[in-house]
């Protein structure tokens, strides 16, 4: 028992761990990103990565507050994916 | 008690394959070295591994003793909007040239994505004169 949760532990420390390198290597893409779409497909991806470690923050604390934190940075970033890719193809968010 | 024991070992692996599949997409988003390939790595990668991260923190509401599915909510939400951010992202891609081109279709003169708004036709003809 007492084996399975210091697993559970370590796994949600590398779990943090992975996140945290996958969000840098996402925002490396951000910066070097060649072309418009390599940028917002980053943002997209740094958005994803923010959410996980929300997830993994609340697991780790066992609390249950970081729900509705999670909800709403998933509907914001798909907004702001959907408004970016729109302003470049449209010169306009709505018509 | 075995619940709580094969919710903890369900946290553990479903851990485990979150942060595997994101390392994956960070690793594909970074060495891919096509904008349209690219894409493919963290819209479906990424999802699932967030997917997995989700669930795993639905199996630790177990090991808590208050059993929960709100996550089922997030994960829906993302599973249904990953496509349609990853078809704009294509379509962005299209738009800046960025890519292949795909062939003409068949009954229109050019493809919507590449067309100008009608509201700025005139200033593009403004602009040609």
């Amino acid at each position: 028992m007492s084996f399975a949760l210091d697993l559970m532990n370590w796994m949600l420390i590398a779990g943090f761990a992975v996140l945290s390198v996958s969000q840098l290597m996402a925002m490396v893409r951000l910066v070097i990103g060649p072309d418009t779409g390599d940028r917002i497909l980053a943002l997209d991806t740094m958005v994803l990565n923010a959410i996980g470690l929300i997830v993994l923050l609340g697991v780790a604390q066992g609390t249950r507050v970081y729900f509705e934190v999670t909800l709403i940075v998933a509907m914001l970033g798909f907004v702001s994916t959907v408004a970016l890719a729109r302003f470049v193809l449209r010169g306009d968010i709505i018509e | 008690m075995t619940l709580d024991i094969i919710a903890i070992y369900a946290t553990i692996v479903l851990l485990v394959i979150g942060a595997i599949f994101t390392f994956v997409a960070a690793i594909g988003l970074l060495k891919l070295d096509d904008s349209m390939t690219r894409l493919h790595a963290p819209t479906k990668a990424a999802t699932v591994g967030i997917g997995a991260f989700l669930l795993a923190s639905m199996a630790h509401s177990f090991v808590l003793g208050e059993p929960s599915f709100h996550e089922l909510l997030i994960l829906a939400f993302l599973f249904v909007t990953a496509p349609i951010s990853a078809n704009f992202i294509a379509k962005v891609n299209m738009h800046k040239r960025a890519c292949e081109t795909p062939p003409a279709p068949k009954h229109d003169a050019m493809w919507s994505t590449f067309d100008v708004p009608h509201a700025d036709r005139d200033a593009q003809s403004e602009a040609a004169k």
